[in-house]
């Protein structure tokens, strides 16, 4: 009997390295794969072409107050952030990458439609956003706010938030304070969305750190969470309720949102088929936030409610998603992992399938999807990647990368952990000397094989860089029918990654245009029903971390070339069909 | 008023207790031989923490890995010693295994706690287990599989009440079952060690400090290091113990490894016990050891 249980225990040990074998077997058979066999394989793959592009953006940390210095990589590692959009409407989408250095420039790269681009943020009058004083960039998003067909944009920053209005593609103006933004956010995340279906954009803006703290001239060094999975001492939240002419009015006290939990990303989307918008809000230090939209006059708050609102995490990015053509949105929401620490892993908040789906209720199925563990991670984005008619996942990894063999997890544990007084000043913080915090990660593509199984590719696929990843956006920058991904880096430079595709799948895209809607058609819904199945994407104001995506919608049809009718709901609530449009083309529609 | 309702109320019936047997009941509960006293009190800190704070990956994995230390706890004793056992610390493994080890997969749950259960059987000397068994598998598993485990590092809130609530509730009942020494030997050793250790690192004291008033440590403290199986017998050496295995943690601190306490007990407990064992061998009138069937969590 001793025997026998001696080597039931000696079977138990090894146990987690027989599985770490078999793993490990099947990564390197994958691994072993030709470039060629790779693309037959998977049916794309991407090439980082930045500098063929001309893309040289680099982006730089600010240098804040000097009683953060020793913590200063830490604190300042959030801020390279890109968002596309076609702000000079020739039909080719551009890129706007922001910059956090003090005194540095941001860039606008403007399509020459022969695969380069060029920067005209200067020429445009959107580049000097970051001078002394007024704080620095961390985000853009663009909409068309006063409906003239032109994309505005807006430029969150930790400072003061600023508005521009897009001047038919030639000139950017300044139009801040006709909106009535606030003198100082230090905002992470902003999304333009039409909460009351008014044709007018309104405008979310979620604080990371109180607003009243300029980081530049801290009063005293009690300015950090106050927990790292409960804090609710953080930005507050602004929705601006666009009056039209130019002008906002602030309503989010009124309408029910009035958290302070610590954001970093927020998604729009109509997540219960009521037709009005809800907001999902990813919150760093806590649990996620939903804003149930109810009838554009309220927002109630229901994340314990819809099962997101339990467990905390480090809310990172936000973004959905039509995961099993459904019809129906799922959300995924990045956090921390890091191997022996911390394993928090990422959500994939799917709706619970028998519920009515004006009462959603999320179960996370990241594990047994395969999307989980990805790292420290950042930026997320959907998008079919190699056609097949499945929505699969970017997600960029990677916190602060100094010297790669000390690591600062030790001493930020310990406080971490520790009690609010602890925490919440930055005095405590041991310095971090140098050291690295979950950095040099490589990232990970999920690609999405349609029966709720997603299989990592990141390396095979070419995506191969370790820099700091924050913010990516997709687009089809070619307009070929395939989407690209554009990646912006701490204290890194923004990444082009060009997708080849293999032959044989077809798509279809969508640039749609309001007219008793919003003009960007923001929230406008598209289902393409094909070979049997649906899938909905939806036009956003803003996703992932500090990211929009391109607003034109990019469907894969994998080997179907026959699409059986497509539904548009548009956000006035009008609907419009189309039957068996032709496939691999892109339909520009404007609301009947 | 309220004696006199019993004492003047209807007649009792020969089944119904009378005060005096409810009160030695009461007392029986809270007495120190009260095996059900401690996983009472680390069901309420479970309840509590996951249903104010939500603290456990899902009650699925914890259920997993209080199931699969019961199923192992019952068919080893039935194997080995032929008899049913008694759960309760089979229980206080699972649920510490399920509180303390933090995995997205469900897997790592239940091997952690077929590995401590089994480890009861097998890391024997002399009729005695060395390791705290919950301790000793979830050492193996950060060693083992450290891709797929980590241990709990979040905060229980962020006000210092709720650990409070544990503190008071913690040190009554160690208190009770004769163990509250141990935990405060501990303690103290610690916040005294975590200002020795500022000398080395030149980091704040409260950032030395602060992981002990995280949720991980009122399980360490309360649960762990006073387990009655692995700790030696004489109430100065618990203490000694206790300061060890404090002394001990520094040194894994200051190598920065962010699991020092269970390393820490890994390493200082059994060799304790070793030498508890051994001494007491050497003086076999005046030593009990008790020998058996195995329990610890």
């Amino acid at each position: 009997m001793r025997i026998a249980l001696a080597f039931l225990f000696i079977a138990l040990l090894a146990t987690p390295l027989i599985y770490k074998r078999v793993s490990a077997h099947d990564k390197a058979s994958r691994r072993a794969l030709s470039k060629e066999s790779v693309l037959n394989r998977y049916g794309f793959r991407f090439e980082e072409s930045s500098r063929a592009a001309g893309i040289d953006f680099r982006h730089r940390s600010p240098k804040l107050d000097p009683k953060l210095q020793h913590i200063m990589a830490q604190v300042a590692s959030m801020g390279a952030a890109v968002s596309i959009a076609d702000f000079d409407r020739d039909g080719w989408p551009d890129i706007y990458a922001v910059n956090s250095g003090e005194g540095s420039s941001n860039a606008l790269y403007r399509n020459q439609h022969d695969g380069t681009f060029r920067d005209v943020a200067a020429e445009v009058g959107l580049a000097d956003l970051n001078e002394p004083g007024t704080g620095v960039s961390t985000g853009a998003v663009w909409g068309d706010y006063d409906n003239d067909g032109y994309e505005d944009v807006l430029v969150y920053k930790w400072g003061r938030p600023e508005l521009f209005h897009n001047d038919a593609g030639k000139r950017f103006t300044r139009a801040t304070g006709q909106a009535g933004l606030p003198k100082w956010v230090n905002a992470n995340t902003a999304v333009w969305f039409d909460y009351d279906r008014d044709g007018k954009l309104d405008l979310f803006i979620g604080g990371y750190y109180p607003e009243d703290v300029d980081l530049w001239h801290l009063k005293n060094t009690k300015m950090m969470p106050e927990s790292f999975e409960y804090a609710e001492n953080g930005g507050r939240k602004y929705l601006f309720h666009n009056l039209g002419n130019g002008r906002f009015e602030e309503v989010s006290e009124r309408l029910g949102i009035r958290s302070r939990r610590w954001a970093l990303a927020a998604v729009a989307a109509d997540l219960r088929g009521t037709g009005y918008p809800d907001l999902f809000v990813a919150n760093d230090y806590g649990v996620s936030e939903l804003y149930l939209n109810e009838g554009g006059k309220h927002f109630r708050e229901a994340g314990k409610e819809t099962g997101i609102g339990y467990a905390p995490k480090s809310g990172m990015s936000a973004a959905v998603g039509d995961v099993l053509n459904q019809g129906r949105f799922g959300v995924y929401v990045s956090n921390i992992s890091e191997e022996g620490v911390l394993v928090q892993g990422n959500n994939l908040w799917m709706p619970e399938a028998g519920k009515p789906s004006t009462e959603p209720h999320y179960e996370n199925l990241a594990n047994s999807m395969g999307v989980e563990l990805a790292g420290w991670s950042f930026g997320v984005q959907f998008g079919d990647f190699n056609n097949d008619g499945f929505e699969d996942l970017y997600v960029t990894n990677g916190n602060v990368s100094l010297d790669r063999k000390r690591s600062y997890w030790y001493d930020y544990s310990k406080v971490a952990g520790g009690n609010r007084s602890i925490i919440s000043d930055a005095a405590n913080w041991p310095p971090l000397d140098g050291r690295s915090l979950s950095g040099y990660q490589q990232k990970k593509v999920f690609l999405n094989d349609g029966s709720a199984q997603f299989r990592e590719v990141a390396q095979l696929v070419g995506v191969t860089d370790v820099y700091d990843g924050r913010s990516v956006a997709l687009g089809d920058f070619s307009n070929r029918g395939a989407l690209d991904a554009v990646v912006a880096n701490q204290n890194g430079p923004v990444l082009l990654y060009r997708n080849t595709l293999a032959p044989g799948n077809h798509w279809i895209e969508f640039a749609l245009e309001g007219r008793e809607s919003n003009r960007s058609a923001i929230g406008a819904e598209v289902r393409v029903y094909w070979n049997g199945q649906q899938q909905l994407q939806e036009v956003s104001g803003g996703s992932g971390f500090c990211a929009q995506n391109d607003r034109r919608l990019h469907f894969g049809l994998g080997k179907s070339n026959r699409i059986d009718r497509v539904e548009i709901r548009w956000p006035s609530g009008r609907t419009q069909t189309l039957t068996a449009p032709a496939v691999d083309q892109r339909l520009s529609i404007v609301e009947p | 008023m309220m004696r006199e309702t019993i004492a003047t109320g209807s007649p009792r019936s020969a089944a119904e207790p009378t005060p005096s047997e409810v009160q030695s009941a009461v007392a029986r509960f809270f007495s120190i031989e009260n095996r059900y006293l401690p996983p009472l009190f680390i069901t309420l800190i479970l309840l509590v923490s996951q249903l104010s704070f939500g603290v456990l990956e899902s009650f699925s994995r914890t259920l997993l890995a209080i199931g699969t230390a019961m199923a192992f706890e019952l068919v080893l004793t039935r194997l080995v010693y032929h008899k049913f056992p008694v759960l309760a610390s089979a229980y206080i493994t699972g649920i510490s295994v399920g509180i303390l080890i933090r995995s997205p997969e469900f897997w790592p749950y239940a091997l952690t706690s077929a590995i401590a259960i089994t480890s009861k059987y097998v890391l024997r000397w002399r009729g005695r287990h060395l390791w705290n068994p919950s301790n000793f598998a979830i050492c193996a598993m950060l060693l083992l599989a450290p891709e797929y485990v980590a241990t709990l590092s979040i905060q229980w809130g962020n006000t210092i009440w709720p650990m409070l609530v544990v503190w008071v509730l913690g040190a009554f009942i160690t208190w009770r079952v004769k163990r509250l020494h141990i935990t405060a030997t501990y303690v103290v050793s610690f916040v005294v060690l975590a200002a020795v250790r500022t000398l080395f690192t030149g980091h704040a004291f409260l950032a030395e400090v602060a992981p002990i008033t995280g949720p991980m440590y009122q399980l360490f403290i309360f649960f762990m290091i006073t387990d009655p199986k692995t700790t030696v017998k004489s109430r100065r050496g618990q203490c000694i113990v206790a300061f060890l295995v404090a002394l001990a943690e520094m040194a894994f601190r200051l190598a920065q490894n962010v699991d020092a306490p269970y390393f820490a007990l890994a390493v200082a407990g059994p060799v304790a016990m070793a030498v508890s064992i051994w001494m007491s061998s050497r003086k076999p009138a005046t030593a009990t050891i008790a020998a058996g069937s195995p329990a610890g969590h």
